[in-house]
């Protein structure tokens, strides 16, 4: 390792590094076609968006927004744009699986084949999971506590264009250069400069240091925002459970999203400096890298059900008419999952050799974490026991979710056994696993989420039949998609491949390929169902606040809320809160308004995200001028924004009036 | 508040006259930073501990550590947390001007602290013992050197709030900015008090 960097064969240029025009695909037909879509549409939104005249209210009411609620909505329409781009991979690898065998090579050569399930993983579960998660936490969390807004506005604008920095580099890597042909976790020997020394894994890392700062300060914000923003009365044991779960979900991101900055920082230190971290010669330790990651990769897990927990949890109170049966139960398991998520990371790598007692440890530790999951599943059900339940869609994701989800629980603990997972390791069982509880968990709940709350943020009901359409696509299609994988990885098929020799395996990739199409349909329906709901939205229209007689407080306002949120907090009495003020006649006051403090938009946190991205992607082409100047530029604009006193004002409370009255013309109407 | 809530004969009051206003999470969320930046810390010295004698046939702590250089680095770092504590007694009289002088004063101590683990980095590169030679050396330079990075982000916030309390003056936001550095200010003290055991008093042990 005398000469640490791939030395290409030319010198590099300052300011180019070595981004040149061999880095755009001009041979891959799919990809210039695809480019030539995507230029093409970006180009029709910015003629639109001029035509429309839409660009100062772009900058001032979204873009530079610090309220919580516009930064949720972009953080959940990030992460379903994305989730386009994540599932076209998907279609493509089942395509490609379902036709390579034998003669047949398929249409994707190996080294495309590895980009794209590298890209598939990565941006699901980075840029598709993360950002619908962080959207609903940041939307729902402050309503439900009765805030005005999260404990750091501008931080969580500049979190949300960090996020945004992470998925522009994993996109632009489509077309300059390529990606990481890896595995979604980039695994060391293979990961380092020697097996990998083009911009793939460059690119890995920087998308996801720049996305995880984001992550960590909006894990910081948020838990921050639980912990001092709460209502009057709301103790602890009185917080509704969505925000029970976003707290241990936050306290999750906070402990864990550094061990992945480190250890990405370490792999960085390897590629660009020639450290010895990772690599096979002068004392590196490849499997150190898995543990580290790992350390990081199993709490993430949790980082992404724990919320969606929370969601089932407010949808089955909500659509069974009945209070959530065992609230305590539901936070303790919570609670005793977060901790136990930290004790189970070496499942993931049984097969490294650690020995029969360390593996024994964390086989046990990982069944154990299945008996909070249980006291959950039966809470859920107890609470639908006996309740008058209304099978709007989101309790169809729901119990959805409790039948799939279970599978998907048992065939873990079956993996969490060591003999068996030396077994299933690196098979199609694992991956049949996971998309199990990613899909059957995560997703389902997601999506019950956004059925459930889209009344809230846009003032109308999403359209139940094309609800229903994309429900019963995703639930069948996930079964026709998935189940094939786990015969196939009890027949000893490995993961990622592109290319099969026995014919007789045909058969289950081709069902496997129609479950994609069927799932590729359940999306279609959503994205008709969002059209159709804006067309038919004096329909669907809801002027309550409350259309599904919700039990907690972010039922009690407008839909959408006013800026403030709440013109007077709340105060709380019991759980439920709404519930219990309903019950109880609580009138909604009228008058004695007053100015309401709130913090000012700013464009700050978008401008040092680009810079941040910008350098980002300096140093994945090795433009070290341009690195420099960006990461001083980052600098700088933090410490101009620090000379920024100026950050809140007030609204005036004759203007509060005026939206209050309005809203109280609107109620009497009904 | 509570007790007017319960009290059965009274209606029970379900929203604030408008006076609630929630409490300031600055300071905790600056805690709350700190511990994601000591996890960060937490993982370097993992991967010391796990390669901290992986000399790879090279030099090895116990040659290359100078400790008395090591000792009088750690001493301007130990002042630097005490003229760091005078300037928030200052702060808390009110007094700008003592408040600016300890500033300055910890911020030297700050920069001498740099300018020593510069010549020592400077010292065993040019030696031949830079962070590609081995992954001991690897671990050393990066969880040293991430400290060093930490100390002059310190270092170029001190400048930036000396120039606001110059202008601005000890306002609240002033002060609350204040207590975050000083948090984190003496957070690096503590790291580096584990450095110093860890990585330097421990390395020369044979």
């Amino acid at each position: 390792m005398s000469e640490p960097l791939a030395s290409p064969a030319s010198p590099d240029s300052l300011i180019f590094g070595r981004l040149g025009w061999d880095a755009i695909p001009f041979h891959e037909p799919i990809l210039i076609a695809t480019f030539a879509g995507v230029a093409l549409g970006g180009l029709l939104v910015l003629a639109l968006l001029t035509k429309f005249r839409l660009w100062g209210p772009l900058w001032r009411d979204w873009i530079t927004s610090i309220d919580h609620k516009k930064i949720g909505i972009m953080y959940i329409i990030l992460g379903l744009v994305m989730l386009l781009r994540g599932f076209a991979d998907a279609l493509m690898m089942r395509a490609q699986q379902a036709v390579a065998f034998g003669e047949v090579l398929g249409p994707l050569p190996p080294h495309h084949y590895d980009q794209i399930f590298t890209a598939h993983g990565v941006i699901m579960i980075f840029f598709v999971a993360m950002p619908l998660v962080t959207g609903f936490m940041n939307y729902v969390v402050p309503l439900q506590i009765g805030a005005r807004d999260v404990a750091f506005p501008f931080l969580n604008n500049f979190s949300f264009w960090m996020t945004v920095g992470g998925a522009v580099l994993v996109m632009m890597s489509l077309f300059v250069g390529e990606f990481a042909r890896t595995g979604w976790l980039a695994y060391p020997p293979l990961s380092g400069i020697l097996a990998s020394p083009g911009v793939g894994v460059d690119y890995y890392l920087w998308s996801l240091q720049v996305a995880g700062v984001g992550t960590t300060l909006s894990g910081i914000n948020l838990i921050a925002t639980i912990v001092k923003m709460r209502a009057p009365g709301m103790g602890l044991m009185k917080m509704p459970v969505f925000t029970w779960t976003s707290l241990c979900t936050n306290v999750l991101i906070v402990v864990s999203f550094p061990i992945l900055t480190a250890v990405l920082a370490l792999l960085s230190l390897d590629r660009y400096v020639g450290t010895n971290f990772f690599t096979t010669e002068l004392g590196g330790n490849a499997m150190m890298y898995v543990n580290l990651i790992w350390i990081w990769g199993h709490p993430e897990v949790y980082i992404l059900v724990l919320p969606v927990f929370g969601i089932f949890s407010e949808v089955v109170s909500t659509f069974s008419k009945k209070k959530l049966f065992g609230y305590a139960s539901m936070v303790y398991a919570t609670v005793v999952i977060t901790i136990l998520s930290y004790l189970v990371w070496l499942h993931h790598f049984f097969t490294m050799g650690s020995g029969a007692s360390v593996n024994s440890f964390f086989g046990i530790t990982t069944m154990i974490i299945s008996i909070p999951t249980g006291a959950k599943i039966f809470n859920w059900l107890f609470t639908m026991y006996r309740g008058r339940i209304q099978f709007e869609v989101p309790m169809l994701w729901t119990v959805g979710f409790m039948i799939t989800f279970v599978i998907g629980g048992m065939t873990g603990v079956l993996l969490a056994v060591p003999p068996a997972d030396f077994v299933l390791h690196n098979s199609l069982f694992l991956i049949a696993h996971f998309h199990n509880v990613i899909i059957g968990g995560v997703l389902f709940g997601l999506m019950a989420g956004i059925t459930y709350w889209f009344p809230k943020a846009f003032g109308y009901k999403l359209d139940p039949f094309w609800g229903k359409c994309s429900f019963w696509f995703w639930f069948v299609g996930f079964y026709f998609a998935f189940m094939p994988l786990y015969v196939l990885g009890l027949m000893g098929v490995t993961r990622r491949m592109s290319h099969f020799e026995d014919p007789s395996l045909q058969i289950w990739f081709q069902i496997a390929a129609f479950g994609a199409v069927l799932i590729a349909l359940g999306i279609g329906s959503f994205l008709v169902q969002l059209v159709v709901s804006f067309l038919k939205r004096d329909q669907l229209r809801d002027v309550t606040g409350d259309p599904w007689d919700g039990r907690t407080l972010e039922w009690s306002t407008s839909s959408p809320p006013p800026n403030y949120n709440f013109a007077f907090t709340p105060v709380v009495h019991e759980q439920d809160a709404w519930y219990d003020m309903k019950k109880r006649g609580a009138k909604r006051p009228l008058e004695k308004f007053v100015d309401i403090h709130m913090p000012k938009n700013t464009g700050a946190g978008v401008v040092i995200a680009g810079l941040a991205t910008l350098m980002g992607f300096a140093l994945i082409w090795h433009m070290w001028l341009v690195a420099g100047l960006s990461f001083a530029a980052v600098v700088i604009a933090s410490i101009v924004h620090t000379f920024n006193y100026h950050r809140d004002y007030y609204i005036k409370a004759d203007e509060v009036s005026r939206t209050e009255a309005a809203r109280t013309k609107a109620l009497a109407a009904i | 508040m509570s007790s007017a809530i319960l009290s059965p004969d009274q209606p029970p009051q379900f929203y604030d006259s408008g006076d609630h206003h929630p409490k300031q999470g600055t300071l905790l969320g600056f805690w709350l930073y700190l511990m994601s930046d000591c996890l960060i810390f937490a993982v370097l010295f993992a991967v010391y501990a796990v390669l901290g004698r992986s000399y790879a046939a090279g030099p090895s702590g116990a040659d290359l550590f100078d400790l008395p250089l090591v000792a009088v680095n750690t001493a301007f770092l130990l002042f630097s947390s005490i003229t760091y504590g005078f300037a928030m007694i200052a702060m808390q009289h009110q007094r700008k001007s003592q408040v600016l002088t300890w500033l300055a004063i910890t911020g030297l101590f700050g920069a001498a602290f740099l300018g020593l683990e510069l010549y020592e980095f400077h010292h065993l590169i040019h030696e031949g013992a830079g962070p590609q030679r081995s992954a001991f050396l690897s671990s050393f330079f990066t969880l040293v050197g991430t400290h060093g990075l930490h100390v002059t982000f310190g270092i170029i916030w001190l400048v930036t709030l000396m120039v606001q309390v110059g202008k601005l003056g000890l306002t609240t936001e002033n002060k609350r900015r204040l207590m975050c550095l000083s948090m984190f200010w003496h957070f690096l003290d503590v790291v580096w008090i584990g450095v110093f055991t860890f990585v330097y008093l421990m390395g020369v042990l044979p």
